[in-house]
């Protein structure tokens, strides 16, 4: 019950002032396609470099909640997604909004997405301390191990090319080596003077997330979006209140799916919304409605996808290994401030962890209470042309990452390594697995260094690294991922060459 | 998607694998490469893998970069190069980044190109952005930018 102690840390006028910009900051942005949670907490790092390391984090934290549940108002006002986590919703939002019905899509929305992510915080604030003691036990090998694993998971599970996933993995953990080795202090890969710093992680965050979006609004050519805002007629709160309670069999399937989903590295919030959604659809008595503008569709997918919120962060708070791009980002806006997540966050920062912590509960509860009111606002926004965001996130990008240490070097590094992950995406790889190879590659360097040096003395690399209960669980979840992906990528193409066969 | 391009995609990724494996195993001192050893194995291996699929036409992943996306982009692109690399560092962020925005601005628009009100508008959000800009980094956080020859 420690996180009761920081409660107040999160009312003082700084943080409160930061919570509420970064929630409805988050709304207006999450709701604009194209600009992902993930690109948006990017882009925000550098505003917190003058912050306290629990200030930074309030607003980092903030914009993440509320972009995931910003971009129900594109999905449900325009039929345009804000983030991928909200696809489900426009299934029936739109539908529902269509049918002049609007209001209560998005009251049914906001509420939804509170409770799913009041929900989901707490797993986060009951999960996080029992399993940052458990990681005290781990040693150097396991958490080389455990760095791998989460290259593997994220490399697997969110690539459509099981190869791809990994190569890209193995690529991030290549790029984290760039620079002055740290024990020998030898120079390592230093093709440019730019590189000689190594590469700065902000800085390369801002460049993969951003830079590829903005490429991609290049790429669509003077068009508008072509999406017209569908005008919204008052709705009762109370009545979306009663709807909501009376619901409960989608609201419970989603934040319940939401939960277990964030927990596993990997999976993002799309598949939290998808998922839930469909399980709501075969539980349910009114099957034949969904799609058509059903509410329980609408609660389903946004419990889900704020559900998933807080737990996503559970591994990278107890075990420092990001469980989404999101977190591998937010792991960034940790590490500049020189905190190290895992057992040493809870012990010597806890005023840092849980002030955090707390936000995000204050967080849901604000986003619930802004969302209904800036929900036209930011359906407004999401119709600004591509051109204009395009420019913007440009600038920002170019600024930001300039900003993390002076630096123009930084600056071509963004550059250069959003305009290659650019057309490697468009060759089917993916920045996720990149990322988490740039961050976790110091880890897991690290501590395969150490490591090596205890088996030296002690049992042998092969005995230090390959034997042992946790090593071998740790392994033998690395190749159970990678074969279940392999398994779900033959099946996939099965089912494909059938189709295509038949077609 | 066009086979050339994932045969050339791939393949400057198996170059890279290739250059990154060569400079691990031939490097001194060698303990300090003993963890990109690690890696450029499995890298080449993996980047190898692709090339080899990619070249006997199996790559599935992917769908490329049409022609219509690649003309659509190249002028964005040439813009974004000479802002970065050189318009931010030689001519100051603030004008490099006022000049960048209003060209974009005025390629991509979807607003026509011969009326008067489309040019004053984007006029408009270009002075607005960067004062915007202005306040936040230069004002609000500090961040010293090069000033060069303009602003």
């Amino acid at each position: 019950m420690d996180f009761i102690y920081y409660f107040g840390d999160v009312f003082t006028p700084l943080s409160f002032m930061l919570l509420l910009g970064g929630t409805i900051g988050g709304l207006i942005l999450g709701a604009t396609p194209g600009l992902s949670p993930t690109m948006a907490v990017a882009l925000l790092i550098p505003f917190t470099f003058q912050l306290e390391a629990a200030q930074g984090l309030i607003l980092l934290g903030a914009a993440y909640t509320s972009t995931v549940a910003g971009g129900a108002v594109s999905a449900i006002l325009l039929k345009i997604p804000g983030a991928p986590a909200n696809i489900a919703t426009t299934l029936d939002g739109h539908t529902m909004a269509k049918q002049g019905q609007g209001a209560r899509a998005l009251q049914l929305s906001f509420l939804a997405s509170a409770v799913g992510g009041v929900f989901g915080v707490l797993l986060l604030i009951f999960l996080t301390p029992v399993l940052a003691k458990w990681a005290l036990a781990f040693g150097p090998s396991h958490l080389f191990w455990l760095a791998i694993l989460g290259v593997t998971v994220i490399g697997t599970l969110d690539s459509a090319s099981v190869v791809k996933g990994l190569l890209s993995g193995c690529i991030g953990l290549w790029l984290a080596t760039i620079g002055f080795d740290d024990i020998m202090g030898a120079q390592r890969f230093i093709f440019h003077p730019a590189l000689g710093g190594g590469i700065n992680i902000i800085a390369a965050l801002i460049g993969l997330f951003a830079i590829p979006q903005v490429l991609t609004m290049f790429a669509k050519g003077r068009h508008n979006t072509g999406a017209e805002v569908i005008e919204v007629q008052r709705h009762s709160i109370l009545e979306a209140f009663r709807e909501l309670f009376s619901r409960t069999r989608a609201l419970s399937i989603g934040t319940l799916t939401g939960s277990i989903i964030g927990l596993i590295p990997g999976v993002g919030g799309q598949i939290a919304g998808l998922v839930a959604y469909d399980q709501t659809k075969k539980f349910s008595s009114e099957k034949d409605k969904f799609g058509t503008g059903h509410s329980e569709g609408v609660i389903a997918a946004e419990s889900a996808n704020n559900a998933m919120v807080g737990p996503s962060l559970v591994p990278l708070l107890t075990l420092s290994i990001p469980g989404s791009p999101t977190a591998a980002v937010l792991l960034g806006g940790l590490l500049i401030h020189g905190i190290f997540p895992g057992s040493d966050l809870f012990d010597n920062h806890p005023d840092v962890a849980w002030t955090f912590i707390n936000s995000m509960l204050i967080g849901q509860v604000l986003m619930c209470v802004f969302g209904l009111y800036v929900a036209g606002l930011a359906a407004r926004v999401a119709q600004v042309p591509q051109s204009v965001m395009a420019a913007i996130v440009l600038a920002l990008s170019v600024f930001g990452a300039y900003s993390v240490q002076g630096s123009m070097g930084d600056v071509y590094v963004m550059a250069c390594l959003g305009i290659g992950m650019f057309f490697l995406e468009r060759f089917g790889f993916s920045a996720a697995p990149l990322v988490l190879g740039l961050i976790l590659g110091p880890i897991a360097e690290a501590n395969f260094i150490q490591g090596g040096m205890i088996a030296d003395a002690t049992v042998g690399k092969a005995s230090y690294f390959l034997t042992g209960g946790l090593n071998l669980l740790l392994i033998a979840v690395v190749l159970a991922s990678i074969a279940y992906s392999v398994w779900m990528e033959l099946r996939h193409r099965r089912y494909t060459t059938k189709e295509e066969a038949q077609a | 998607m066009n086979r050339s391009q994932h045969v050339f995609g791939s393949g400057l990724v198996f170059a890279v694998g290739l250059w990154v494996t060569w400079v691990s195993y031939t490097q001194q001192p060698a303990e300090a490469f003993l963890f990109p050893r690690l890696i450029a194995s499995v890298f080449v291996v993996l980047a190898g893998w692709t090339f080899g699929k990619a070249v006997m036409g199996l790559s599935k992943v992917g769908n490329g970069v049409t022609r219509t996306m690649f003309l659509n982009m190249l002028p964005g692109l040439v813009i974004t190069l000479i802002y970065v690399f050189w318009a931010a560092k030689s001519l100051g962020f603030y004008t490099a980044t006022a000049i960048a925005f209003f060209i974009l601005l005025s390629i991509y628009d979807p607003a026509p190109h011969d009326e008067a009100k489309s040019w004053m508008k984007r006029c408009i959000i270009t002075g607005v952005f960067v004062t915007v800009m202005y306040g936040l980094f230069a004002m609000l956080l500090n961040v010293y930018t090069p000033k060069e020859i303009l602003f």
